[in-house]
């Protein structure tokens, strides 16, 4: 059953092949049976999983079931879940039990999914590897000494480890498709303001966007469908109709205009990583699409303008953890500056720690014009070249990555190092696009991801030009040794 | 650009975060090596370009100022690390 896709088990469930509490069952086993080797959940819910199976079988009995009735997932544990521990991968929420849903959770739960759990990641997604977790770092299902991307790292290798057939994950600088391309299945960050981000813990606020992950485009279109939303609670959230995402996959991609930006082929690639992606873009070609060279001068400037606004965001973001109200506090303060200081020393990690200096350092007076200021400036550079190239082509593709999965470890001590292995989908974030990473081949047995760029609300073409990627070719169903 | 142990020493008290003796120097260095990265920006001429504040320039919405939620201080307060008769406790501030 757990080799089955979302669509497949959907079908299942409604033709009652099998009941809902038979494949939570089976999942929940394989989650028990396998983790330990991973470390992909943080927190099991299995009772709450088993009871909301039981009643989505009774309204599959009934014939009134919703979309994705008696379904299983697992959700990133940034979301919060009512009830349910909600730790963003921090020893500052490790003890967080949130009184109410996200707009995300909600939406899955009218839709009667099935909860798993929820999975870990990187200490409030600020990462590339899973290794700053609290709980931890996921090993990646395809080299177990290999990080499995971050931040939604945990969502990604749970997925290809057949742990759950579809998960959530957020996006702020390629943490839904950097970890999808390592871990070999495929990943969708949609337009900013798509998702709601209503009870989505923040880490930058104008960059952070939620989005699903599956094995196939096919299943991302049916996830995408219940969690994309207009919410009122989200400022940001856009207005606008949201199209039935599964209803378009079938569409021919003759004539596409295929946009491939030198900057994304140039030195810092992996040659057998580039050669993957090449081959796919043949693929494109062979089924009737057009390659159009195409130039995005300044994504060079976009790891630097998002470590100013991406830290500056969470500085202020952050503050709200003050060892008052919820969360972790330190033992026997002394007073009310020691109980903050020492709450937020003891409470946050490594990275965050310097992620929130970084951004107070950026946001200071006397240098808030300097940093922020330009920073903002440079985005809106950024944006124009995507205008320029959405003129010429409808999609742009590459890499998702340089390279694929690394050793843990391996980007040493220098923050530095781990920034750039987000070099390729900063920039989407920064201008608000949608991206998606769709697995395209292995390099020396490990998974290689190709990114797919849309114009803004164009998800719909995006998860099209996937699916018709994935008629054609088999790199989403090839799974890790020993698991499929 | 390197940052400065005072430099330091001032962010730590404005982003309410204890850095310890032991760990001031690492501290720094990396700081150092992610401003050094950003500083990028500095040579980039970006006379005349209007800082990006929303991809699709959307602007704030208002809403009637009216109340949806309930009050739900005991589901809150059941969370907080010390709370006494419906108020959050933090050490003493004023003698």
């Amino acid at each position: 059953m757990h080799n089955l896709t979302i669509a497949e088990l959907v079908t299942g469930l409604q033709s009652k092949e099998f009941s809902s509490v038979e494949l939570t069952k089976h999942f929940l086993a394989r989650i028990a049976q396998l983790d330990g080797n991973y470390n992909c959940l943080i927190t099991v819910t299995a009772d709450q999983a088993l009871k909301a199976a039981a009643a989505a079988d009774q309204r599959l009995a009934a014939g009134n079931a919703p979309a994705l009735c008696g379904v299983p997932i697992l959700h990133k544990d940034i979301f919060c879940t009512t009830g349910v521990r909600t730790s963003c991968g921090s020893k500052m929420l490790d003890n967080f039990i949130p009184p109410y849903n996200a707009t995300v959770v909600e939406n899955f739960e009218q839709a009667g999914a099935v909860v798993l759990g929820k999975t870990n990641m990187d200490e409030f997604a600020m990462g590339s590897s899973n290794e700053t977790s609290f709980y931890g770092p996921v090993k990646n299902p395809w080299a177990s000494d290999s990080v499995p991307g971050g931040s939604s790292g945990g969502s990604a290798a749970a997925v290809a480890a057949r742990l759950a057939p579809g998960a959530t994950a957020t996006d702020t600088g390629g943490s839904i498709r950097q970890p999808a391309a390592l871990c070999g299945i495929t990943g969708l960050k949609p337009t900013y303001g798509r998702v709601s981000r209503w009870g989505m813990i923040a880490f930058a606020s104008s960059l952070d966007q939620g989005g699903p992950m599956a094995r196939t485009a096919e299943d991302c279109a049916i996830l995408l469908n219940c969690m994309a939303s207009y919410d009122d609670k989200d400022s940001t959230c856009i207005d606008r109709q949201v199209p039935d995402y599964s209803a378009t996959l079938g569409d021919s991609i003759k004539g596409l205009k295929i946009g491939v930006p030198s900057e994304y082929f140039s030195e810092g690639l992996d040659a057998d990583t580039g050669k993957a992606v090449r081959a796919a873009l043949a693929e494109f070609e062979a089924q009737g699409a057009e390659l159009v060279e195409i130039s995005l001068p300044n994504t060079g400037l976009s790891v630097p303008a998002y470590y100013v606004i991406a830290p500056a965001e969470a500085s202020a973001n952050l503050s709200r953890f003050d060892g008052v109200r919820y969360g972790y506090r330190c033992e026997d303060p002394k007073d009310l500056q020691d109980l903050y200081t020492r709450t937020r020393a003891e409470g946050f990690g490594a990275e965050v720690q310097r992620r929130i200096l970084i951004g107070t350092y950026c946001l200071s007076a006397g240098y808030y014009d300097a940093y922020y200021g330009k920073a903002q400036q440079v985005r809106q550079l950024i944006q124009q070249d995507f205008e320029k190239a959405f003129e010429k082509v409808d999609v742009i593709m590459g890499p998702t990555t340089p390279s694929p999965a690394f050793k843990f470890g391996s980007k040493g001590d220098d923050p530095v190092a781990m920034y750039l292995e987000d070099i390729y989908t900063i920039a989407t974030n920064l201008a608000g696009l949608p991206g998606m990473s769709v697995p395209c081949g292995l390099v020396e047995d490990k998974p290689v991801g190709l990114q797919i760029i849309g114009n803004y609300f164009d998800e719909a073409r995006m998860l099209n030009i996937a699916h018709q990627y994935q008629q054609t070719t088999d790199w989403h169903s090839a799974a890790p040794e020993g698991i499929a | 650009m390197s940052i400065e142990r005072q430099e330091i020493e001032k962010l730590a008290t404005l982003s309410r975060i204890a850095i310890g003796e032991d760990t001031i120097t690492e501290v720094s260095q990396r700081l150092s090596s992610v401003l050094e990265l950003v500083d990028q920006l500095q040579a980039v001429n970006t006379e005349g370009v209007a800082a990006m504040s929303h991809p699709m320039k959307a602007t704030q919405r208002l809403r009637e100022d009216e109340v949806k939620e309930i009050n739900q201080r005991e589901a809150f307060q059941a969370i907080a690390p010390d709370t006494e008769d419906g108020l959050f406790l933090v050490p003493k501030v004023i003698e």
